[in-house]
């Protein structure tokens, strides 16, 4: 009895020392130590793992920062205080941070666009996009599902008659909704642009105004006008060139159909709530 | 059911009759918890066939030449915990040191295949079916590629219910379940394929 209780004892121990040691051998000779600066880096990050930076998460920007693969003025969301929290931790000048927002390109609210069909199906702008490009007039518009709104991190986009809005006060920057639109309707444009061109419509002018009254119909005025040259027509569509862009607004002043605008929304409730 | 014929017949019926996701119902958690994208699915696949053959690997001689020498066969589940437990820790150490982009690749889902008892199960049901070394081994390759198999089935049927309208009460975890079960007696129809194969 006594026997065999030792020798079941015997086993497991001997069994438990022996894999035991070999794990404190393995990890003395070929483990790998976790980085110090590496965890203090990860901690003065967000920690929300959007990939903004266009790494995979937190984590392997950490990563790369210790290594020197990445500079500290990536994090979107962190903004200023964590690119300069990152640089003490590195000991390295940090220039500025990008300061980006979402911008959804498109102002065919309800009443300038039209439904062209009733459509009965997985609520979502995925879904919808998916059955001939969607119910609404325009085939590159907004369909207002909220697919964008449902990824956001920090709460920023609210849909105001059949359009994604996004407050420029609560965007952080991460691109998440650009990258949900089944329509890539929605782009990152500065913090401080002054005007954007809040239409996407690639058809023709004569075409475009038909399916909705504020539509790019590519006329050119606003080329002509900008003094910097920041406005170009690609693909029937005005697009802002935000590295030349002064913030004169000439543009929106001259823009017969208003698709060139002003970026503000005084109007957006301010604690909005997805229905 | 000698030589080739007999290892052949082992590999099939432990990817398909007795597959031990579907069959067995061992090693649920990984199949329900890292199947929502195909990617992910492969990779746990591959390392839980990468480890079921390394626990056998360890475990079918320790049973055979140290248990059973000592009529000690009733300690098999706590000492084949412990060797599988730290045969993925030391995996994982190799791993990490000599090829990084592996590691980066499966050594995330290494620790959680530490307990799983789809592990566990293969290096006991080895022993208990009396196979010899090279039938265990082919035995728990079938058993990792059948995991692998299951995996990869599983992720493309939530991949497709993800796009499809789900009533409200049968959304999440409840509609998972449903279609995990349908995937089970689906394999059902297997059951007889192995015994006629070479009749």
């Amino acid at each position: 009895m006594l026997t065999d209780i030792l020798s079941a004892l015997a086993v497991v121990v001997s069994v438990g020392l022996f894999l035991g040691i070999l794990l404190a051998l393995f990890i003395h000779f070929l483990g790998i130590r976790e980085d110090e600066k590496t965890k203090k880096i990860r901690d003065a990050l967000p920690g929300i793992n959007c990939g903004a930076c266009g790494f995979k998460g937190c984590n392997d920007y950490a990563e790369a920062l210790s290594k020197g693969n990445a500079k500290p003025n990536l994090c979107i969301p962190g903004a200023e205080a964590t690119a300069k929290e990152l640089g003490e931790i590195l000991g390295v000048e940090v220039e500025q941070t990008k300061d980006f927002i979402a911008f959804v390109h498109c102002n065919g609210t309800c009443d300038v666009t039209s439904t062209t069909a009733i459509y009965d199906g997985v609520d979502t702008c995925r879904g919808r996009s998916m059955i001939y490009g969607g119910p609404k007039s325009c085939r590159y518009g907004c369909l207002g599902c909220g697919d964008c709104a449902k990824v956001c991190v920090s709460d920023a986009i609210c849909i105001v008659d059949g359009i994604a809005r996004v407050n420029t006060d609560r965007c952080v920057g991460c691109g998440m909704c650009a990258k949900a639109c089944p329509k890539n309707i929605i782009s990152m444009i500065p913090q401080h642009a002054a005007t954007a061109v809040f239409c996407c419509n690639k058809d023709k002018g004569a075409d475009a105004i038909k399916v909705c009254k504020r539509a790019c119909i590519a006329c050119r005025k606003c080329v002509k006008a900008c003094p910097s040259e920041a406005i170009s027509i690609v693909d029937n569509c005005a697009v802002i060139d935000y590295t030349k862009c002064t913030e004169c607004g000439l543009c929106a002043e001259v823009c017969p159909t208003g698709c060139l605008q002003k970026v503000c929304f005084p109007d957006l409730p301010d604690n909005f709530s997805l229905n | 059911m000698e030589g080739f014929k007999g290892l052949v017949v082992i590999l099939l019926s432990s990817v398909l009759v007795n597959n031990y996701v579907l069959s067995r119902f061992l090693g649920i958690c990984p199949f329900l918890g890292v199947s929502k994208k195909l990617n992910q699915a492969v990779g746990m696949g591959v390392s839980v066939t990468v480890v079921m053959l390394l626990a056998t690997l360890a475990t079918w001689p320790i049973q055979h030449l140290v248990l059973d020498k000592f009529g000690l066969g009733y300690l098999q589940t706590i000492v084949f915990i412990l060797i599988i437990a730290s045969l993925v820790q030391i995996l994982e150490i190799v791993l990490k040191r000599f090829s990084p982009a592996l590691h980066q690749g499966l050594g995330v889902y290494l620790p959680l295949i530490t307990t799983n008892c789809a592990v566990l199960g293969v290096a006991i049901n080895n022993i208990n079916d009396k196979f010899t070394f090279v039938q265990s081994l082919v035995s728990s390759l079938g058993c990792g590629l059948g995991f692998l198999l299951a995996m990869v089935l599983f992720s493309g049927l939530r991949s497709r219910i993800d796009e499809s309208e789900v009533p409200k009460s049968f959304r999440g975890v409840a509609i998972t379940l449903i279609a995990a079960s349908f995937i089970s007696l689906a394999f059902m129809g297997l059951a007889g394929i192995v015994d006629n194969l070479f009749a």
